[in-house]
């Protein structure tokens, strides 16, 4: 066992940081909330070329093969720097056509290579975890699960803005049905908990970015002469944001490690439900979600007013710290999934 | 990254749960804060010994079977698992017995370690004083230097086990005219039982004589029983308050066992329709599992060759305030029963979790208040500027 990331991935997270932090992303995410994705696509763009959707494709499919830690630390990457788009909406639909094979009109032969290539922008919708879905009119196609059943959708309503500008949601309407069945169902449970899992790595990093700005803030800003951060009150509030931040990190990674033997598991018609991978995710959802927030709470009231400004570009990551936290798994939802078993497999083991 | 065991590391891990399915005593030994419970702890202690299992990561030549850290939480996970006794050894086996494997000669080494890995030896920690709590450095009882050692003076307080304990260990002054307090310590063991030294209980929170304090009147230490360089005892110390507060105090199996009692007792007890509680049950299982799984990552890290550092502060604060809120649920669910003490004959499970919330009531004032670990962090993780406390 070694529960730590190895020099390669670490480098690949790395990397793509430092593409992100190249590409102004917060300008594409503002152009995004107008309706102008021309940046955000170009951001999209950058970031396939690193191969991070072809993570989540096999490699019959064009993808780099199913590599689940490699594709969650890809996403705390684009939560740490708020790319905006269907990113994990993308990656659980190819999850999902995956698993579904080749069976139900070639789908997978159709979409996972324009996946893994960065050439299709995917939302995906399940009923079953919300009404809405994300950046439909952009995408390239949505899927739409309902129940047992798999459609394109053909039209979407008008957008529902969200608390974060940068999410466009939208009701969509059935279209042509794809797929329905038991298979659907199974394959929408676990493109369900790849939502759940990348969305929390997302949050993990919006809430290291709400932190590491918030740090440098603190040391900078000078309150009765000195600098704010070094406050007791203050120290202790970030040092809070920390603690949160930190033992969350575990708690996403090893899910993604869980998810990865599940999803093989159920390859080898083990079960997927079996596994108690699924509570490992929702473990995760909770505790990265609490941490984003808690550190956009501070992150707020930290930098005062000055943080309470569109402006300021801290208010993309407090918006979306807010938006993640709800978004494939309220907190309830997930706390109860913790709750109806099995637990965690593995060296692990929760006695009773 | 992965969380696959190995073979040989499984198989150690089904060797310990066999052991202690045949060894652990069926019924729950009398408290370790009671000469009684001291005594039967001392015994347990014997046990574990004679299937090598007091200590499993020290060398085999003292005892040990030479572990790896890893082998050492699937130990812990198991021992937890198998509601095996609390460890009256602690304080050596996790605390003195770190800083002499890094500060300690090898005549110390031989002659401390089996004796403690035995439960011959019982060892309390004499560290803190009536005005040197948080803030260590201000301690003042002295170490005066005499003919073949030194002579010990002042009052030391808070020292847990020292109430039936053999032996401990502290910090004393021994360089008055150092330039700054945290220089001129020097750090040494002595005997509980020597000419000079006035053990006085101190009843805890539930009035078990958990610890006491010291009275220290010229007690004679030879220079064998000092631990690295005298005047260098700060140093020597803090590499013990890095174990303190890191994994060796609080294995992550306590809490994973604790938090599974926890949700077995919340099905077997709860309202289904109270989601208040189940959250609460929901995030001690969360914070449980965050608990092991930060600890896998921290040994693979020591492993190869990291240091606690700074980081123990954060798992300190953690697990200290998930023990807390682990047994305040497990009491609320329990309802009317919850306010039971450990002693009371229909205390539920034992009184176990009344005993618990008691035990997990210090977590945040000792082994450095968490006011202080919080400023650890943000001033050595965070790089935050130092201020007034």
């Amino acid at each position: 066992m070694r529960f730590l990331l190895d020099a390669e991935q670490a480098e690949f997270g790395r990397t793509l940081g430092r593409l992100l932090a190249a590409a102004d992303v917060p300008a594409a995410v503002r152009a995004w909330g107008t309706g102008d994705s021309a940046p955000g696509h170009a951001v999209w763009r950058r970031l396939a070329g690193t191969g991070v959707f072809g993570l989540a494709v096999p490699e019959k499919h064009g993808g780099a093969g199913f590599l689940p830690v490699e594709l969650t630390l890809s996403f705390v990457e684009l939560g740490r720097y708020a790319v905006p788009g269907p990113a994990v909406e993308t990656a659980a639909a190819a999850v999902l056509l995956e698993r579904l094979g080749d069976a139900d009109g070639g789908l997978a032969g159709t979409w996972l290579p324009a996946i893994a290539a960065g050439d299709a922008m995917v939302s995906y919708a399940d009923l079953a975890h919300g009404p809405y879905a994300l950046d439909a009119a952009t995408a390239d196609v949505t899927f739409l699960v309902d129940g047992d059943t798999l459609r394109a959708c053909d039209g979407c309503g008008p957008v529902q803005p969200s608390v974060d500008p940068a999410r466009r949601l939208t009701r969509c309407a059935g279209g042509a049905v794809l797929a329905s069945g038991p298979a659907v169902w199974a394959a929408a449970a676990q493109a369900a908990d790849t939502a759940r899992l990348l969305t929390a790595a997302q949050a993990l990093g919006v809430g290291r970015r709400l932190l590491d700005d918030t740090v440098a803030y603190v040391k900078q800003r000078t309150q009765f002469g000195v600098a704010v951060g070094s406050f007791q009150a203050v120290k202790h509030r970030l040092a809070d944001v920390l603690l949160a931040l930190e033992f969350a990190e575990p708690l996403v990674y090893g899910a993604a490690v869980e998810w990865a033997g599940a999803l093989q598991a159920d390859t080898a018609n083990h079960g997927y439900g079996a596994t108690g991978a699924g509570i490992g995710v929702a473990m995760a959802k909770v505790a990265a979600g609490e941490a984003a927030y808690t550190a956009a709470r501070a992150a707020l009231q930290l930098h005062g007013a000055l943080g309470y400004t569109d402006e300021l570009g801290l208010s993309l990551w407090i918006r979306r710290a807010r938006a993640l936290r709800g978004a494939w798994g309220t907190p309830a939802e997930c706390r109860a999934r913790v709750l109806a078993g099995p637990a965690p497999a593995g060296p692990q083991i929760f006695h009773e | 990254m992965d969380l696959g065991l190995t073979a040989a590391d499984a198989e150690f891990r089904r060797e310990a749960r066999d052991w202690l399915a045949a060894h652990v005593p069926a019924e729950p030994l009398p408290s370790l804060e009671t000469a009684e419970g001291f005594a039967a702890h001392r015994e347990w202690e014997r046990e574990l010994y004679t299937g090598r299992w007091s200590a499993v990561t020290w060398p085999e030549a003292y005892g040990g079977r030479g572990a790896s850290l890893l082998r050492w939480l699937l130990f812990e996970e198991e021992y937890y698992a198998a509601r095996a006794p609390g460890r009256v050894s602690q304080n050596g086996v996790s605390l003195l017995a770190p800083t002499l494997f890094e500060h300690g000669t090898q005549e110390q080494l031989a002659r401390v370690l089996p004796a403690m890995a035995s439960g011959a030896t019982i060892w309390a920690q004499a560290w803190s004083e009536p005005g040197a709590g948080s803030d260590l450095a201000a301690l003042r009882s002295s170490a005066v230097r005499t003919d073949g050692g030194w002579l010990l003076r002042g009052h030391k307080t808070w020292s847990s086990r020292a109430a039936f304990a053999d032996r401990a260990f502290g910090l004393f002054r021994s360089h008055p005219g150092a330039d700054r307090p945290h220089n001129g310590l020097t750090y040494l063991m002595f005997d509980l039982a020597a000419p000079g030294v006035t053990v006085r209980p101190i009843g805890r929170l539930d009035g078990k004589p958990a610890f006491a304090e010291l009275f220290l009147e010229d007690v004679f230490v030879p220079d064998a029983d000092v631990i690295g360089e005298p005047g260098q005892g700060w140093r020597v110390a803090m590499s013990t308050a890095g174990n303190e507060r890191g994994l060796t105090l609080r294995s992550p199996g306590r809490f994973t066992a604790a938090a599974g009692r926890l949700a077995a007792l919340w099905r077997a007890t709860a309202d289904p329709a109270d989601t208040a509680l189940r959250d609460r049950v929901a995030d001690a299982l969360i914070g449980a599992r965050a608990y092991q799984l930060a600890a896998y990552a921290g040994v693979a890290r020591l492993t190869e060759g990291g240091t606690p550092g700074a980081a123990a502060s954060l798992t300190k604060v953690f697990w200290s305030e998930l023990d807390i809120a682990l047994h305040e649920t497990a009491l609320d669910l329990l309802g009317p029963r919850g306010e039971l003490a450990a002693t009371a004959t229909e205390a539920p499970d034992h009184g176990s979790w009344a005993d618990g919330w008691i035990f997990a009531l210090a977590g945040p004032v000792y082994a450095g208040t968490n006011e202080i670990q919080r400023d650890i962090i943000a001033e050595r993780l965070l790089g935050l500027p130092k201020g007034r406390r």
